[in-house]
């Protein structure tokens, strides 16, 4: 099937898709949220069928881009957002069942809103046409870190899932949500091995970006490589229980903040345009 | 047709005049026989638990008094403990019902006991032919009731009893309780009461430990546990997950000195510790330790209270879904009102 009939089908620019999706992932935030603080005893299928929905649509929009383009969909900001929100709720999507963690989606649709939204606000939209040739490690290195970024925000919320859950302990005063989280047993081997996912898939991205053939931009490598050393760091202290699983979420969530932040700062202060 | 409940309980009396009161199971058939020999009653259904003994009944009479219904019922019952029965009519025996299926009439707001038992005194009598149009609509309304109030505005939600609260909390540290190692120090009344609850979350691995050994042995046997010599509880904690104390050492035998070498060796682990002794077992220091959780009697208690107080909101929040099933069931007993025909049933069993 053609990438222009899906989008003609519907009579949809390739933006509307990514506007429907946002819209899934907004009312499966209010009604996680819902869930959450009514303490009702209803189940979260809902949360999860909305956040699939909005999962489709947005592997519709890539498709649909990456087939306008010719290559991956990640040429701007706004593909790029897109793609790091795509690549988390997938994550999400094996993780959640896997472990049933499927609250989680209480957590990942609104990360997944704030996501959509900042990309629908910034400017940069238009696609990046190039008649350059698709270099292949370019956008392996590319697709593997982003895919990479989405595992560790899932690292990232099972952290702050976590301390929610450790703090209702210490304080000796669990509230309703307590109850509905999931056990801290079950969170602390969810972002552990969420780390894993992410680190392995950090260093496939990372390593494939030395054989991309032009001249390394090394402001961005240092600090590519410093976010890798440090997610390695927390892994090794969890390999070696040198810290307790609360310091192990709470240097998940720093980890994964510096990683964002940074994320956009390597980007102005680097020599030249990373995506292309 | 008129509904009528008449019915004593734990809020109108007590436990000695609502024995009197009581029917048995097995007597249960017999009193349906005798309730079909009352002729103003139409259709009845008997519900006899340990907090209430009601009756539901459907009369042509727009008035039914009391004793003149039940002097031939109850015969050893003196006519001054009629006083402590109450009578409902028409709405308010209807949204009685409602609220005792949803357990909102319990002792403890919320219990599900309640919705089999009076499930099974509708089956009863049902089966003994005292139930017709009238009462089978009004049990299966009641059933529906119950049963949206209790999903919907999580009513059954937390425990509310010291064990089951440290079970529920065993269970959002470890999530399932069949592969923790747990030991019960003490072989008192209380470490009981929690081994079974724990038991009942499908643990399997119980230690009982105890200065009496003999003690010990006999509560491990009783739970399917195994019973650890006094001496010996401390080798053990290496591997433990949960940590039940109620021993009567006059000082705290779970300190932070014993504890911290323990827990380098125990790698990233969760250690739950419930102490439910007077004086404390354990020190509260214990309770800043990275990853131990230590939670006293009094903790526990304010859980449950606090539950038991979130389900009686939950219960008064509940008045306005109640009120829409009575006007729902009035306006249909309304209706049915000029179409429903004396029991044939009932006249042929009372023959």
């Amino acid at each position: 099937m053609h990438a222009e009939f899906i989008s003609e089908m519907f009579g949809f620019s390739d933006h509307l898709w990514v506007s429907l999706a946002l819209v899934c992932f907004l009312l499966g935030s209010v009604y996680s949220i819902y869930l959450l603080t009514s303490g009702k005893l209803l189940t979260s299928r809902l949360t999860l069928a909305l956040i699939a929905i909005g999962f489709i649509c947005e592997s519709v929009f890539l498709f649909v881009r990456g087939h306008a383009i010719s290559r991956c969909p990640i040429t701007n900001h706004f593909e790029l957002l897109v793609f790091m929100t795509w690549s988390m709720v997938l994550i999400y999507l094996v993780v959640g069942s896997a472990y049933r963690l499927s609250l989680m989606g209480a957590f990942t649709a609104p990360a997944a809103t704030l996501l959509l939204l900042f990309a629908c606000f910034i400017p940069e939209a238009k696609p990046m046409m190039t008649r350059a040739k698709v270099n292949p490690w370019l956008e392996a290195h590319t697709s593997f870190s982003i895919v990479a970024c989405g595992a560790f925000t899932l690292a990232c919320i099972a952290g702050v899932m976590y301390l929610i859950q450790e703090r209702q302990l210490k304080t000796r005063h669990p509230s309703s949500m307590f109850f509905r989280l999931p056990p801290i047993n079950a969170l602390t081997v969810a972002n552990s091995r969420l780390l894993w996912l992410g680190f392995g898939l950090l260093t496939i991205g990372l390593s494939t970006g030395f054989f991309i053939g032009a001249d390394i931009d090394w402001k961005k490598a240092i600090w590519s490589i410093l976010a890798w050393c440090l997610y390695g760091g927390i892994l090794v202290a969890r390999w070696r229980h040198a810290m307790a699983p609360k310091w192990i979420a709470t240097l998940s969530i720093i980890a994964f903040s510096l990683l964002l932040g940074t994320f956009w700062g390597i980007r102005f202060i680097s020599d030249r345009p990373s995506i292309k | 047709m008129n509904i009528f409940c008449f019915g004593i309980s734990y809020q109108t009396a007590n436990v000695e005049v609502r024995e009197r009161f009581a029917v048995t199971d097995s007597a249960l058939n017999d009193s349906l026989g005798r309730l079909l020999l009352i002729p103003q009653i139409e259709e009845g259904v008997l519900l006899s638990t340990c907090n209430r003994t009601e009756f539901y009944l459907v009369s042509r009479d727009s008035q039914l008094a009391i004793e003149p219904v039940f002097c031939n019922f109850y015969p050893t019952v003196e006519p001054s403990d009629y006083k402590q029965l109450f009578c409902l009519s028409s709405g308010s025996t209807i949204r009685h019902l409602f609220r005792v299926a949803a357990g909102l009439e319990s002792m403890i707001p919320g219990e599900t006991e309640i919705f089999g038992q009076v499930k099974r005194a509708y089956e009863t009598a049902a089966k003994f032919g005292t139930t017709r149009k009238v009462l089978n609509k009004l049990f299966q309304k009641a059933f529906q009731v119950g049963k949206q109030i209790r999903s919907s505005t999580g009513i059954t939600c937390g425990s509310v009893s010291v064990g089951s609260v440290a079970a529920d909390l065993a269970q959002q540290i470890f999530g399932k309780l069949s592969g923790c190692k747990i030991m019960i120090l003490g072989a008192g009344d209380t470490s009981e009461k929690t081994a079974r609850c724990f038991q009942s979350r499908g643990a399997q691995q119980l230690f009982v430990s105890n200065r009496s050994f003999e003690r010990a042995a006999t509560l491990a046997q009783s739970v399917g546990g195994r019973a650890i010599r006094f001496d010996d509880w401390e080798a053990e904690f290496r591997d433990l997950d949960i940590l039940v104390s109620s021993t009567a050492a006059p000082h705290a035998i779970v300190t932070t000195e014993k504890l911290e070498p323990v827990l380098r060796t125990r790698r990233d682990r969760p250690l739950f510790i419930i102490d439910l002794a007077m004086p404390r077992d354990v020190e509260p220091a214990v309770h800043e330790l990275d990853g131990v959780y230590v939670y006293d009697l009094d903790s526990l208690q304010t859980i449950a209270k606090w539950t038991m107080e979130k389900r009686r909101q939950k219960g008064e929040a509940c008045n306005g879904l109640i009120e829409k099933h009575v006007n729902e069931f009035q306006d249909w007993l309304n209706r049915s009102r000029e179409s429903i025909a004396p029991s044939a049933v009932i006249e042929c069993s009372r023959t």
